[in-house]
């Protein structure tokens, strides 16, 4: 039985105290918003969430880019770690929005740019899933897998930058608002602290879960291993 | 909304917000609590012979 690498145990701990403070940060330090109400909670994890799904899907992409220059296995396993993790936390960043925009824009879903983008930038990363699945040859799969998460990339900045280049109703946090946009608000200094705390403990939280699913990979890998030895 | 003089209610919308949030996170932690306990389990087969 492998045992968890100190540093490891560290950073599960450190990731639940900061999730905790965080928690209790968004509930109870966070002033509540004079137009919204109670509902504009959700936005300091909605946006970190999608925050951390970005990040996943940038790690891909560089671990792809790694990959192909030095066919080394272990960047291929970076690479779908990172983007099972993006995928897990951009579904939650489309749920909370769609949860948010219920009472804001009195309506659960609608096909604007920002919403219409994330939505497509998560359907390219359930199709890497699904091409990787589709291949046996591991290193063949690791290649396609590694160009189509460069390729598939693209998606990140159109989604990002969306809200600010077309018109929307969906709020930008940094920059200036579409004239359209409605659930905008004016952060006061609590709320920016909040969100910035908020922010920080999501991306360690991402470095937990990497360095989990990264194990977790290497450990199938060496089962697979030893199943091609006793086969042969 | 923007003629009203409190915030509007909408405690009901952010719980909801936030069992989404953390059960898709509990599940995901399931998930490779489960994977890796099984993945950890084959490992422990496979290796049985060897040693012996």
């Amino acid at each position: 039985m492998e045992s968890k690498p100190a540093g490891l145990k560290f950073l599960d701990g450190l990731t639940v105290a900061l999730m905790l403070v965080a928690t209790a940060l968004v509930f109870f330090y966070a002033p509540l918003e004079a137009v919204m109400g109670q509902v504009q909670r959700v936005f300091y994890f909605h946006v970190a969430a999608g925050w951390v799904g970005m990040l996943g899907f940038l790690v891909a992409a560089i671990a792809g880019i790694v990959y192909l220059r030095t066919a080394d296995r272990k960047w291929d396993l970076v690479g779908l770690s990172a983007v099972e993790i993006g995928m897990v936390f951009a579904f939650i960043n489309i749920v909370t929005g769609s949860i948010w925009a219920r009472p804001i824009w009195n309506t659960w879903w609608t096909w604007d740019p920002r919403l219409t983008t994330a939505t497509i930038m998560e359907l390219i990363y359930a199709a890497y899933l699904m091409l990787r699945a589709g291949i046996e040859d591991p290193n063949r799969r690791a290649r396609f897998g590694a160009v189509y998460a460069i390729v598939g990339f693209a998606s990140v900045p159109l989604t990002f930058f969306s809200a600010r280049l077309f018109r929307t109703i969906h709020p930008v946090v940094v920059g200036t608002n579409q004239p359209g946009a409605e659930g905008a608000f004016d952060m006061t200094p609590k709320m920016l602290q909040v969100f910035m705390f908020s922010l920080f403990t999501f991306s360690v939280l991402f470095i937990d879960l990497l360095w989990h699913r990264v194990r977790l990979g290497r450990l199938a890998d060496r089962v697979e291993q030893l199943k091609l030895k006793w086969m042969a | 909304m923007f003629l009203q003089a409190e915030p509007a209610q909408t405690l009901g919308y952010m719980v909801a917000g936030y069992i989404v949030i953390f059960g898709v996170m509990g599940l995901y932690l399931l998930s490779l609590f489960l994977r890796h306990r099984n993945v950890q389990r084959d490992l422990e087969t496979l290796e049985e012979p060897e040693e012996e």
